[in-house]
């Protein structure tokens, strides 16, 4: 699988996503500097986690902006797959790839845990066509902005479009923290309307190993690396 | 020549922040609030341009880049000398 990770200055979970494309494809990906233009056609390009820019203006807003986005936004026209975790969701909704907004959490807590995902119902997606429906992950957040908000319009579409691609849910029944930033309908990660484009806050390159607490996140870019080539 | 723009979320956008003064201000013993919201304000100071120039160019920042339209919204001020 060719892959290229975007790299902007304060992207810092880059070199994460580095190590665990290249523990599963066996190939290191291309590294993507935010103000290169030229690139190889790719199958697969991560926009890592970290703080753009600082998380001025708004996080994600100056590096949508950037020059690297238009070659993001020609690779999607060509059916290329994009992964966009954490800060990488922010920029792809704040490059209008994807919709909605990602707002303060609830509680104004920065929030560093793991979450318990559960796999929605979805159109036809690389990212999830190769995961069974009942298995769900764990796998961590660490944001301060991940508060998914959209109107009741756009929540309403992205759900019977089957776009909501993961939830949090609770550990146990009275678990009443399990949203860990207030997103509307728990929603924890979306599609693109071709499935191709997956944002997502939580961070599976954090759970590929044992050392790390899990694997999970292991198990879902696995799977979703070997949709991708098919 | 300066343009001010004032930013801050829609009526009905959670704001947290906002929120959370409140409470404090509550604590304070300042009662006779409904409701606190928060914002930011950019202080664009402009080469030589017309002044309905200046907020053309201005509104088109603010679509461009400087408000997410999707939750916030804007007013722009013009602070003349």
């Amino acid at each position: 699988m060719r892959s290229g990770v975007t790299i902007f200055p304060g992207s810092n979970c880059d070199r994460d996503i580095i190590v665990a494309l290249k523990k599963i494809t066996g190939k290191a990906p291309i590294k993507m500097w935010h103000k290169d233009i030229e690139f190889p056609n790719l199958d697969l390009i991560v926009i890592p986690g970290g703080f753009s820019f600082g998380d001025y203006l708004r996080c994600g807003a100056l590096a949508a902006r950037s020059p690297v986005i238009q070659n993001i936004k020609n690779h999607i026209s060509r059916g290329g797959a994009v992964l966009g975790i954490c800060n990488g969701f922010q920029i792809l909704i704040e490059a209008g790839i994807l919709p909605g907004s990602l707002i303060r959490n609830k509680k104004l807590l920065f929030t560093c845990r793991d979450t318990k995902l559960e796999i929605q119902d979805t159109i036809v997606s690389p990212f999830l066509s190769g995961l069974k429906k009942e298995l769900h992950l764990n796998i961590p957040v660490a944001h301060n902005e991940g508060n998914f908000f959209a109107s009741e319009t756009l929540l309403n579409e992205l759900k019977n479009d089957g776009r909501i691609a993961f939830k949090y849910i609770k550990e146990i029944n009275n678990d009443i923290d399990y949203n860990p930033n207030g997103s509307s309908n728990d929603i924890a990660g979306i599609l693109s309307k071709n499935g191709r484009v997956l944002g997502m806050m939580p961070h599976p390159e954090r759970a590929i190993n044992n050392i790390h607490g899990g694997t999970d996140g292991l198990k879902f870019l696995t799977k979703s690396f070997e949709q991708i080539i098919g | 020549m300066k343009v001010i723009v004032n930013i801050s979320l829609k009526e009905g956008v959670l704001d947290p922040e906002g929120q959370a003064i409140k409470t404090s201000l509550s604590n304070l013993g300042f009662e006779n609030l409904n409701d606190v919201r928060t914002g930011k304000q950019i202080i664009l100071n402009f080469k030589n341009l017309e002044e309905n120039e200046a907020v053309l160019e201005t509104k088109k920042m603010c679509e461009d880049l400087l408000v997410n339209t999707v939750i916030e919204k804007y007013k722009i001020n013009i602070l003349r000398d």
